[in-house]
């Protein structure tokens, strides 16, 4: 379909390019400025800093009046431990699906097919009003609690991702389960040393995706969690920057900076399935 | 043998543990715990016991989170969108009824006394003067014994009684502390009861109202005015009504508000169709830049494509969230940066975030930065595999570039992307994050009876609707909401099933 066109068609080309890139990292790059820049002004200062410093990365971890760390590590736990039961669980699932023959699958596939098309969100009334009466219960699974958070969103994300890994389930061929069998193998031990490492790469996927999702998610996080250390980034780091961009724009860039590294870095992990993973049509928000 | 022998003890354990925990549960009437634990236990019991459900041990974990936090939340909210439970329908029928009944009245000429409390043990009592004609009055065990002023067990002091049976009267502190304890001690005086009304006063008082459960009704015992419940509020024939309602079963009631009552269905279609232009728009220009891009990444003759490609997915890198915080700071009307280039180069600030189109426009361009490097991915994916045979027969055909480009790369493009163009539609329809952290639906719109502002989507107007701040709850009205825009989704998502035959796929491999 190309050609190689003249150098001038060539270089528009590339002026283009740059042109968005630009656009593209243009405000990461201001933040990262901005974050180094003593002032703690929206409004001044100018894109380059005329002197570097640290002060709002030390401000940032040491006032306790906004525990920035806290809130990062609160994200990364929860994002963490949800996504590692989402693995388990929906593999778990996913197994069963493939491999064995039941009363109740078909209707129990479909049930969850219809159901994870429902947006978790949109039952946040209701999500609300269930941990506010759990909580009367179990305290610890109640509102404004990690746990009940990592409920939640684990309820969310089964149907969809035992979905996902069903299919790369069914890819496995039955022989190597079989022989595994006769072997002496119980239906348990078959999946865990022959089936498990055999999907490790579905299992990458769901865990990262799921991560990522966790990490950014902000609505169901900001109604459920209501004490200031219990907060993730997200509800922490809104709370403290809307409406004070004129006032705390440094500390609120460094806080932009240090969080956006975990997602990062499973966000370079993730490039490896990135189109793959992408297919299931998740845009970001 | 020995594996059996664990298995049965288990079993045991947790079924006993099991059915501990739901007496507590059917005591406190928490019934969609108790269905929970007893079917999770139900399906335990099945799972290791009988041979054939052995399957049935690897699904009970999801099975029991899947059914506690999305399908119970699913018909609870179904349940919710057809109740009135909002802000002063919070309560019970039984709690609400059992408020009233504890409301008093402090009938005319009715006495108040002086109190002073003390304790012996776990024994309190109190004595009472009375303030109308100073008579002392002995509280206890829920009885006034009228006391002699000179009794012996009194103690004075500059006429204050400093001591009763050698017990002195409790600290202002010490009863604060047992605030609870002095609330529950009541008296009967003729009709009236006399109740706490202070730290340091008790009143003669009535109960207020009378319920009477064979009618259903309420009686204002002072006025004599009978309220009727309707729609879970106590009201008079004069259409007075009591705060707190309760919650009860409503019908169509919100889903025909929506519909009909003018000042909400104004705000819910306008809000229904940015929703569909914010999804809309959102799709196209985010495809059509993501296509723009991917289509001269694709070229093979251009050099450095693939720092290119690395540097142009930054946005993708960044948590959303974060993002979205900096661009709300950069389009900040008075000290934002792109107010401040506008400023200095053309002498006036864009109301980004006051004026509702202009706040739509920063919304999309958002939007378009946030979604555009999904696109470029998934179209550089699906330009590859488009074989190139057939531009080599096309332009043996002698067809032109851009001939090429909507016979052949448009077409095979579509046909692999749109099932994925309509689920970033499905996706931005509910896209909260965008709106909600750069303008928070915001400015508002004039004249709404409901918290709805011009950038509002659906899924953001319902949770201003459940839980925005200083306002009214209306639980009822935005569960029947989020059901709307389920029946939406659900017909988008069917739509996009029916593109990628996904079902007949799913159909054979059942």
């Amino acid at each position: 379909m190309y050609k190689r066109s003249g150098f001038l068609a060539m270089s528009i080309r590339h002026l283009v390019i740059w042109f968005l890139i630009a656009f593209a990292v243009f405000p990461i790059v201001w933040i990262g400025m901005a974050s180094l820049n003593p002032s703690n002004s929206l409004i001044t200062g100018g894109l380059i800093p005329r002197q570097l410093s640290f002060v709002h990365y030390i401000e940032m971890f040491s006032n306790p009046r906004h525990p920035f760390g806290l809130w990062i590590w609160n994200s990364i736990k929860i994002a963490a431990i949800s996504s590692f039961l989402i693995v388990l669980m929906s593999a778990l699932g996913a197994y069963a699906f493939s491999r064995f023959r039941f009363k109740g699958r078909r209707a129990g596939l479909l049930t969850l097919l219809l159901i994870q098309m429902f947006p978790q969100m949109l039952a946040l009334v209701a999500l609300y009003l269930l941990l506010l009466s759990l909580g009367e219960f179990v305290p610890w699974l109640g509102l404004n609690t990690h746990t009940g958070l990592i409920l939640v969103y684990l309820g969310g994300a089964l149907g969809f991702n035992t979905w996902l890994m069903k299919g790369y389930f069914d890819t496995i061929p039955k022989e190597l389960v079989e022989s595994a069998m006769i072997d002496g193998a119980t239906p348990f031990q078959a999946y865990w040393r022959i089936i498990l490492p055999l999907v490790k790469p579905i299992l990458a996927v769901v865990f990262i995706l799921s991560f990522i999702g966790i990490y950014s998610e902000f609505i169901l996080a900001s109604i459920i969690l209501s004490d200031s250390e219990k907060y993730t980034l997200a509800v922490g780091l809104r709370l403290f920057v809307f409406g004070q961009y004129s006032t705390r724009w440094g500390v609120f860039s460094a806080a932009s900076i240090v969080g956006s590294v975990p997602f990062m870095i499973i966000f370079l992990l993730l490039q490896r399935f990135l189109v793959s993973g992408l297919t299931r049509g998740s845009t970001k928000g | 043998m020995s594996a059996n022998i664990i298995k049965v003890v288990f079993l045991g354990l947790t079924n006993a543990l099991g059915i501990w925990a739901a007496t507590g549960l059917y005591v406190t009437s928490n019934w969609v715990l108790l269905i929970v634990l007893v079917a999770g236990l139900v399906l335990l019991d099945i799972a290791l016991l009988k041979k054939n459900a052995y399957p049935l041990r690897y699904l009970l974990p999801g099975l029991l989170a899947f059914g506690l936090m999305t399908f119970y939340p699913i018909v609870y909210n179904i349940a919710i969108a057809f109740s009135n439970f909002s802000t002063g329908h919070i309560l019970s029928k039984e709690q609400v009824i059992h408020h009233f009944e504890n409301v008093y009245y402090q009938p005319e000429g009715a006495d108040r006394f002086s109190s002073q409390a003390f304790r012996d043990g776990d024994r309190w009592l109190l004595i009472l003067r009375s303030q109308t004609n100073g008579n002392l009055f002995l509280g206890l065990d829920g009885e006034l014994i009228p006391l002699d002023p000179n009794d012996a067990r009194l103690l004075y002091e500059n006429g204050d009684i400093i001591a009763f049976n050698a017990m002195t009267p409790l600290a202002v502190r010490d009863l604060v502390a047992n605030l609870d304890v002095l609330r529950s001690l009541t008296f009967s005086e003729g009709e009236n009861t006399v109740r706490l009304a202070s730290l340091r006063e008790y009143r003669a008082e009535k109960r207020r109202y009378a319920y009477d459960p064979g009618t259903e009704k309420l009686l204002n015992l002072e006025t004599q005015i009978t309220y009727v419940p309707i729609q879970g509020t106590f009201t008079s024939a004069d259409g007075e009504m009591l705060d707190p309602g309760y919650r009860v079963n409503v019908g169509w009631e919100n889903f025909q508000r929506i519909f009909q009552n003018r000042q909400i269905i104004g705000p819910f279609w306008r809000v229904f169709g940015w929703t569909i232009i914010f999804a809309f728009f959102s799709v196209t220009l985010t495809f059509a830049l993501g296509l723009g891009l991917a289509i001269m990444l694709n070229n093979p003759y251009l050099k450095l494509r693939t720092i290119y490609r690395t540097l142009l997915i930054i946005p993708y890198a960044i948590p959303g969230f974060i993002s979205l915080l900096i661009w709300a700071g950069l389009f900040n009307t008075n000290f934002g940066l792109i107010n401040q280039f506008f400023d200095f180069w053309f002498q006036f600030k864009i109301p980004w975030f006051q004026d509702g189109l202009w706040a739509k426009v920063a919304v999309l361009f958002v939007n378009l930065w946030l979604g555009y490097p999904y696109m470029m991915i998934v179209c550089l994916g699906a330009l590859q595999s488009i074989p190139s045979e057939l531009y080599e027969a096309a332009h043996v055909d002698g067809a032109k570039s851009f001939q090429r480009f909507w016979g052949i790369t448009i077409p095979l493009l579509l046909s692999s992307i749109s099932p994925l163009l309509v689920g970033s539609f499905a996706l931005n329809f509910n896209n909260f994050n965008v709106i909600f952290l750069l303008t928070q639906g915001g400015p508002p719109v004039a004249g709404a009876q409901t918290p709805a502002g011009a950038t509002d989507i659906l899924i953001s107007y319902t949770y201003n609707l459940a839980f925005a701040m200083g306002r009214g709850q209306e639980f009822g009205l935005a569960a029947a909401i989020s059901i709307i825009i389920f029946l939406i989704i659900g017909t988008i998502s069917a739509l996009q099933f029916r593109m990628t035959k996904k079902l007949e796929d799913i159909g054979e491999n059942l």
